[in-house]
């Protein structure tokens, strides 16, 4: 035992370090506990869209329950926008006639891919991952992708 | 063998009621009045003697008692309002139209919580202002001072976790907005947020959550740093009024709490209690229609408080509008009383004679500089334009924070060599101009902008 930990210091650290431990738990316990729980088969899950053939390419269509837009390119790409705004998380509405969304909130407008047009947004609309199986299209809805830019890479072909 | 007997048994109640308040009343002598301060458990928040200059109202304007009030107030009908309202999605807007409607004096006490709380933003800055202002804060208070910016943060948090309970659109839409903001804090703040509210949205997870914080975590962190700061309050005493030519306005002599302030802080509480009961019968708390997920209201406007922080988003990138300048404000804010300071300012509303007068040019600095950089800003600069080889978060934060930050350098330094006024003197009117910014920023946000965020009249607004 080196000789400059005294009796005395050691248990000082001890009792310390043990009281520590003590906290972290309890807080980790707390923390465990109040964390997000995650619902089956609510927003979170994963939407059948509907068959492939049913979106024509140019058209965005909502899904309420979902929270995103499915979004068929003119060359036939699928891929689906989360709809809540990359600003400060208000719902935007698809302007048919403008052929954009345009948030009501601060004024941000996205294009039909979701890249933005008019700021304050800092990002494109964040997607869902789109699959498409037996020509039917569905949406994972449970984790939005981040996205810097909209590319084509994004676009999902049946 | 004899009993000693008590020579004048009283009778039972007169008995009871002497265990109770164990001292003669009313007090006959300054030695009764000084005894009853100490042994009476809600009187002991004084020190059994005040100085009197102390006393006058045009020093303390009465904004920490008020406060107190107000917090009395709303844990009354707060307790009285959690027996009529369950927070969960489906029932919460429900019970706010019973509240109104079918519940005895439900609208009543869910207008006097409502107001209440309200009001109680605008008493704790006011009281900050107060403090500040008359160097308040001045050794050995700093500390106090850093429990009462931290009380007022919680006051927000308070207002802001209250503000969803109704579960109408205001209440959806404002916290969508507000607890976005947080988002934008590098590296934690989306998880923190996840976490605050249940999950990815505002739901009713973030309900559960909301309503914990604020009937019980918030109410109780409030408790237990309001009882420090009074007691720190009456061990540090309050500082001492002083004229401007720093003369004392009348002999600094101490009187008994009992009568001159408790009477005092008795007949203010009664009026402002009649002022809040009267406003609250008239004047009936907002509630727009039920809350809706998927339709955004144009504007979605924070609450009131945030929207100071709202407007500074519209022309910040959000790193620099939500996070980097309120933390640099509120840490400038905690630290202020460990500046240096005069001692001989100390009482005196506004430093001396030179500090008013710095004060009124500061005011009128902030008036006309705020509209004009908002203006500015809105119709004519176009910063990510004119510099398009830069990111946004460059040319739109660290380009506009840097020419803000030079800007209130200058106005520093040609105030203190204006005025020769000392350092004292000039980080007061310092504070003043970032104050009256923050406060127009407020009002524009509020009664300035319209469908879009974009400018527009008031009356157009209200259209």
């Amino acid at each position: 035992m080196s000789a400059d930990v005294s009796r005395r210091g050691f248990l000082k650290l001890a009792w310390g370090a043990a009281g520590a431990v003590a906290l972290a738990e309890a807080g980790g316990v707390a923390y465990m506990f109040l964390s997000p729980r995650t619902v089956e088969g609510e927003f979170g899950g994963i939407f059948t869209a509907g068959a492939v053939d049913s979106f024509p390419p140019g058209s965005v269509t909502p899904f309420t329950a979902g929270r995103f837009y499915l979004v068929r390119e003119d060359d036939g790409g699928f891929v689906a926008l989360y709809r809540k705004c990359t600003h400060l998380g208000c719902a935007v509405p698809w302007e048919p006639a403008e052929g954009r969304f345009v948030c009501p909130c601060h004024a941000s407008a996205f294009e039909r891919d979701g890249s933005v047009v008019n700021a304050p947004a800092p990002r494109p609309l964040d997607r869902f991952t789109v699959t498409i199986a037996d020509g039917t299209v569905l949406v994972d809805t449970g984790r939005p992708i981040q996205r810097d830019h909209a590319t084509d890479a994004d676009l999902v072909y049946a | 063998m004899t009993a000693e007997l008590d020579p004048r048994p009283e009778a039972l109640p007169q008995r009871v009621w002497d265990s109770v308040q164990r001292d003669q009343l009313p007090p006959v002598d300054d030695r009764d009045r000084m005894r009853l301060v100490m042994n009476n458990l809600v009187l002991h928040i004084h020190p059994s003697k005040v100085s009197k200059p102390t006393l006058r109202f045009t020093y303390t304007w009465g904004l920490g008692g008020l406060s107190l009030l107000l917090i009395a107030i709303l844990a009354g009908t707060g307790v009285l309002l959690m027996f009529a309202y369950t927070p969960s999605p489906d029932q919460a807007y429900s019970d706010m139209l019973a509240l109104q409607s079918t519940v005895w004096y439900g609208q009543l006490l869910r207008n006097l919580h409502h107001w209440s709380g309200n009001l109680l933003v605008v008493v704790t800055f006011l009281h900050l202002l107060r403090v500040f202002f008359t160097g308040g804060f001045r050794t050995p208070r700093e500390f106090n001072w850093v429990l009462g910016v931290a009380m007022l943060l919680l006051v927000v948090a308070a207002n802001f976790t209250g503000y969803l309970l109704p579960w109408d659109q205001l209440a959806y839409w404002a916290v969508t907005v507000g607890s976005s903001l947080m988002s934008y804090v590098p590296l934690v703040g989306e998880p923190l947020r996840n976490f605050l509210l249940g999950g990815p949205e505002v739901s009713g997870a973030t309900l559960t959550n909301f309503y914990g914080l604020h009937v019980a975590i918030i109410p109780l962190t409030l408790l237990g740093i309001a009882s420090f700061h009074i007691w720190r309050v009456r061990k540090d005493t309050l500082s001492i009024p002083h004229n401007v030519d720093g003369s004392l306005p009348e002999p600094n002599t101490k009187v008994t709490t009992v009568p001159h302030l408790v009477s005092r802080e008795f007949v203010f509480a009664l009026v402002m209690t009649g002022l809040i009961l009267m406003w609250s019968v008239w004047v009936n708390a907002p509630l727009e229609e039920a809350a809706n997920p998927d339709h955004s209201p144009n504007p979605a406007k924070a609450a009131w408080y945030f929207m100071g922080l709202q407007e500074l988003l519209l022309h910040f990138h959000p790193t620099f509008g939500a996070i980097v300048i309120p933390v640099l404000a509120l840490v400038a804010l905690a630290l202020i009383p460990y500046q240096r300071f005069d001692l001989s300012a100390e009482g005196i509303w506004f430093r001396s004679r030179r500090g008013r007068q710095m004060a009124v040019v500061a005011v009128i600095a902030g008036l006309v500089l705020t509209p004009a950089l908002v203006l500015l800003d809105e119709y004519w600069l176009d910063l990510p334009e004119l510099l398009p080889s830069l990111p946004t978060i460059i040319a739109n934060g660290w380009v506009p924070l840097a020419a803000l930050l030079l800007g209130l350098l200058g106005f520093y330094e040609i105030m203190r060599r204006a005025f020769r006024a000392t350092a004292c003197e000039t980080r007061q009117s310092l504070f003043i101009l970032l104050v009256v910014g923050f406060v127009v920023l407020t009002v524009i946000g509020v009664a300035f902008r319209g469908e879009g965020m974009a400018l527009m009249w008031p009356w157009e607004v209200l259209s």
